[in-house]
């Protein structure tokens, strides 16, 4: 055990740590994109906040959740360490350094990118994060007729809004009505938070989505460095994966992840408002 | 003689480890292209000295790229602009009439400013003292094929055992961090068969006195790699951190 914990201590240990976290925390990013997708739904929400509740209460995915917050933490503790660590192994800095000419911009600001990161992460969920788990939101019930194929005028996917204070938890039920043909009919009805509403609300501000914007960008640029410096540190290099890993990397890492975020706050500022 | 240079230099002096040092300002008349960057420096020593002023204290010693004492920082770059050459190997044509250069010594923690350009690279001699070497006498050189060495290996553990230890790698990266030198070092024992018996205790040891010596961790931006003047891989890097995990981790 002592052995483990000399081998965290070390400079290659604090290494491994860096990229370990890192790996898992590029593969939260990779889920969360995918599932924020639902955002793009035109169905009043319905799909995003029913994930939104499953995130939140399938045991599995909480207990990931928190491992997920707590590798946050160490990725940062972690990285804020190194940079401390490798700036006194500096003392005195160049007068003329032209850092350009041998290391990209990304790999030589990490921290700066992480710091960015953090502040974002703190911003982002102490928004929407404690506001789906500590706030009163207004919901929606969404109904739909089922069983049946719905004639003209039947109010098929009705969506209502339920104000805050009338909203106690996640509720999923059918009701059988006539409908306006006077015929009956069964309807499911799903009341959930309206975590959408909530989302469309936020980006309606433009610098709330510039800085969203800004902070996918250096996402971008942490994991164009980030995703396959951690191959490196693992000691996974050979002449024939080096480029496949730093190709697929940055293609998914740094440009398509990154780029669908942003494209989320900027749907709800000039698409959907 | 026409086409020869008229530059201005920028270069730090300290008078010794406890000065604080600073950058003076001094011309370079008449230089040569074709002159190397230190028959550069003694030109202007001359000047130095018939001023009678203190010469730049410089280390030097092959004057052709083996030695690896002739640190310094050229413009910003380790060895100056070009690559694959130690400032030895620059010559005055990389620089155009009327530039200013500016010359600094290595900066590193563990790497303390002696004199002017002279910094005291003690460090690394005693990360290579830590492991870099194989403790038993392997007797005088075998029968070829004795032993048997896949060519790769062979390759890959020379072209390790090129680095000259002039430590542009750790003033290059922005960490200060050995990590390039001590990799190559690892890798030229640990990829051959004499090297392999000790290879867990060597990257344990060497990396230990690593972090001791008051070296950076590494980051990978690979800033020792572009300005490495024999070229050395991080590739070598990424075996040296499989090396220490294995070591650390399995076994025992
Ligand atoms: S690895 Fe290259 S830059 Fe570093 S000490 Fe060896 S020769 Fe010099
Ligand atoms: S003086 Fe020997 S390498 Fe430059």
């Amino acid at each position: 055990m002592s052995k483990f914990f000399e081998f965290l201590n070390s400079s290659v240990g604090r290494k491994w740590l860096m990229a370990f976290t890192g790996l898992f925390l590029c593969l939260f990013v990779l889920v969360h994109m995918s599932g924020n997708l639902q955002l793009f739904k035109n169905d009043g929400g319905k799909a995003f906040n029913q994930y939104a509740v499953f995130m939140t209460t399938f045991p599995l995915i909480k207990v990931v959740s928190y491992v997920n917050y707590l590798l946050i933490l160490v990725h940062a503790l972690n990285g804020f360490y190194l940079v401390n660590k490798n700036r006194q192994a500096r003392p005195v800095k160049y007068a003329g350094a032209k850092s350009d000419a041998s290391a990209s911009w990304s790999s030589r600001n990490m921290g700066l990118l992480g710091t960015v990161l953090l502040v974002f992460i703190v911003i982002h969920m102490g928004h929407f994060w404690r506001e789906f788990h500590f706030v009163p939101m207004e919901a929606k019930q969404y109904i739909t007729k089922i069983g049946e194929i719905p004639t003209e005028g039947t109010p098929f996917d009705t969506v209502i809004t339920i104000q805050a204070k009338d909203f106690k938890e996640p509720r999923h039920y059918t009701i059988n009505q006539q409908d306006m043909s006077g015929r009956m009919a069964t309807y499911e009805v799903v009341e959930l938070k309206d975590l959408y509403g909530e989302v469309a609300e936020a980006f309606k501000s433009p610098l709330y989505v510039a800085f969203y914007v800004l902070a996918m960008i250096a996402l971008s640029y942490h994991l164009a460095h980030g995703f396959q410096s951690a191959f490196q540190t693992f000691g996974i290099r050979s002449k024939t994966y080096a480029p496949i890993i730093k190709g697929l990397g940055n293609l998914l890492f740094a440009i398509i992840i990154p780029a669908l975020f942003a494209a989320m706050p900027l749907y709800f500022l000039f698409i959907k408002h | 003689m026409s086409g020869n240079m008229n530059l201005t230099l920028k270069v730090w002096r300290q008078k010794n480890a406890s000065d604080t040092g600073r950058i003076e300002t001094y011309p370079a008349k008449n230089i040569s292209p074709d002159m190397s960057f230190l028959e550069m420096l003694d030109v202007v020593n001359e000047d130095l000295i018939k001023e009678g002023k203190d010469p730049i204290a410089f280390d030097h010693d092959c004057r052709e790229g083996i030695c690896g004492m002739c640190s310094m920082y050229i413009n910003g770059r380790a060895h100056g602009p070009n690559k694959g050459v130690t400032a030895c190997q620059l010559h005055m044509r990389s620089f155009k009439n009327g530039d200013t250069i500016i010359i600094e010594p290595w900066r590193a923690a563990a790497f303390p400013v002696l004199r002017d350009l002279i910094v005291d690279r003690t460090a690394l001699e005693k990360i290579q003292q830590a492991g870099g070497f194989v403790s038993v006498n392997t007797g005088s050189a075998p029968d070829a094929n004795a032993i048997p060495v896949p060519k790769w290996n062979a390759d890959e553990a020379f072209n390790a055992a090129a680095c000259i230890g002039c430590g542009a790698c750790v003033a290059a990266c922005k960490n200060s961090s050995a990590m390039l030198f001590m990799s190559a070092k690892v890798s030229q024992y640990a990829l051959l068969p004499q090297g392999k018996a000790e290879a867990k205790m060597r990257v344990t040891n060497m990396l230990k006195v690593h972090d001791e010596q008051g070296f950076g961790a590494c980051t990978n931006t690979e800033a020792c790699e572009a300005e490495c003047p024999k070229g050395i891989s991080v590739s070598n890097i990424a075996r040296m951190n499989r090396e220490y995990a294995a070591a650390m981790l399995a076994g025992e």
